[in-house]
């Protein structure tokens, strides 16, 4: 025998939240830990080699600028994607979830140029400390960044007819997608300055 | 603040903090090519992140008006985070002795 737990829209009087809110909350305070604890790491160990700071020559500042303001835009987009879900017009839904997930791809286009860059100069994880916390921890964010924009494309388009059937639900969802997508962005903000710039 | 179904959300706000986080970016980039001394740079590009960080969760996430639970939840892993950045000062003193 199976048991369903039934998806409520409804806000909980004892948490004064939905569950999906709580959820993703609670989701995004492991997510703070784990790229939390990298950053601690990286700092030991950037603290305690005086040569260290050589590594970010490397990287492609205009590249992640790029990649900044892609994000950026995205996270923009996103929100204005939910607030047309609120809204309740499914046209505008429809161009800010499609602009989100096309800057999702941009994201990640520009990525694979970037490491394939690294590659061809024979810049690998084991190559130095720097560049292994560089592919650690770029590589994780772009993880998160593919994973944000599957779900998103799934809202655009097959998700989307809950839109029609369950609006609230469909609201809901799209918010908690937004404060992951925009927790990606959150990170990728402390990333660029920390691994490119300084 | 809560967002009821059908209701236009204001969305004045989210364009402005587009806006800000666009021209902190600029900033961000044009103080690395200053070569200012390294604690003075890492301080002040840390500065700039925390401000679009906070924009972005206050705003985007909507963190500003959010149930008390939630915030409680978010500040107690902020200060879990603190304490793990904190560790490697509180064990710089310990040498391995072999």
């Amino acid at each position: 025998m199976s048991t369903v737990i039934p998806y409520t829209s409804e806000i909980r009087p004892d948490t004064g939240v939905t569950n999906v809110k709580l959820g993703i909350w609670l989701f995004l305070a492991s997510e703070v830990m784990l790229f939390g604890s990298l950053f601690a790491g990286y700092i030991l160990l950037r603290t305690g080699n005086p040569e260290f700071g050589a590594g970010s020559e490397a990287l492609s500042v205009p590249m992640a600028t790029l990649n900044t303001v892609v994000l950026i835009t995205s996270s923009v987009t996103m929100v204005l994607a939910w607030a047309a879900a609120m809204e309740r017009n499914f046209a505008k839904f429809k161009l800010f979830m499609g602009c989100t997930v096309l800057a999702g791809a941009v994201f990640c286009v520009v990525k694979a140029f970037e490491y394939s860059a690294k590659f061809e100069h024979h810049l690998y994880p084991s190559h130095s400390t720097f560049m292994a916390i560089y592919f650690t921890f770029t590589g994780l964010h772009a993880l998160h960044v593919v994973a944000g924009m599957l779900y998103n494309a799934y809202l655009w388009l097959p998700g989307s007819k809950m839109y029609h059937t369950n609006p609230q639900q469909f609201a809901n969802r799209v918010e908690a997608s937004g404060l992951f997508w925009h927790f990606v962005d959150l990170v990728w903000i402390f990333l660029f300055p920390v691994l490119y710039l300084l | 603040m809560a967002h009821t179904l059908g209701e236009k959300p204001n969305v004045r706000p989210y364009i402005l903090v587009f806006v800000a986080l666009m021209v902190l970016t600029l900033i961000t980039v044009a103080v690395s090519y200053l070569d200012l001394p390294t604690g003075q740079a890492i301080a002040l590009a840390l500065f700039i992140a925390s401000i679009k960080g906070s924009l972005v969760a206050c705003y985007f996430m909507h963190l500003m008006d959010e149930k008390r639970l939630i915030l409680w939840t978010m500040l107690l892993s902020a200060l879990f985070f603190l304490f793990v950045l904190i560790i490697p000062t509180i064990t710089a003193g310990n040498t391995i002795t072999l």
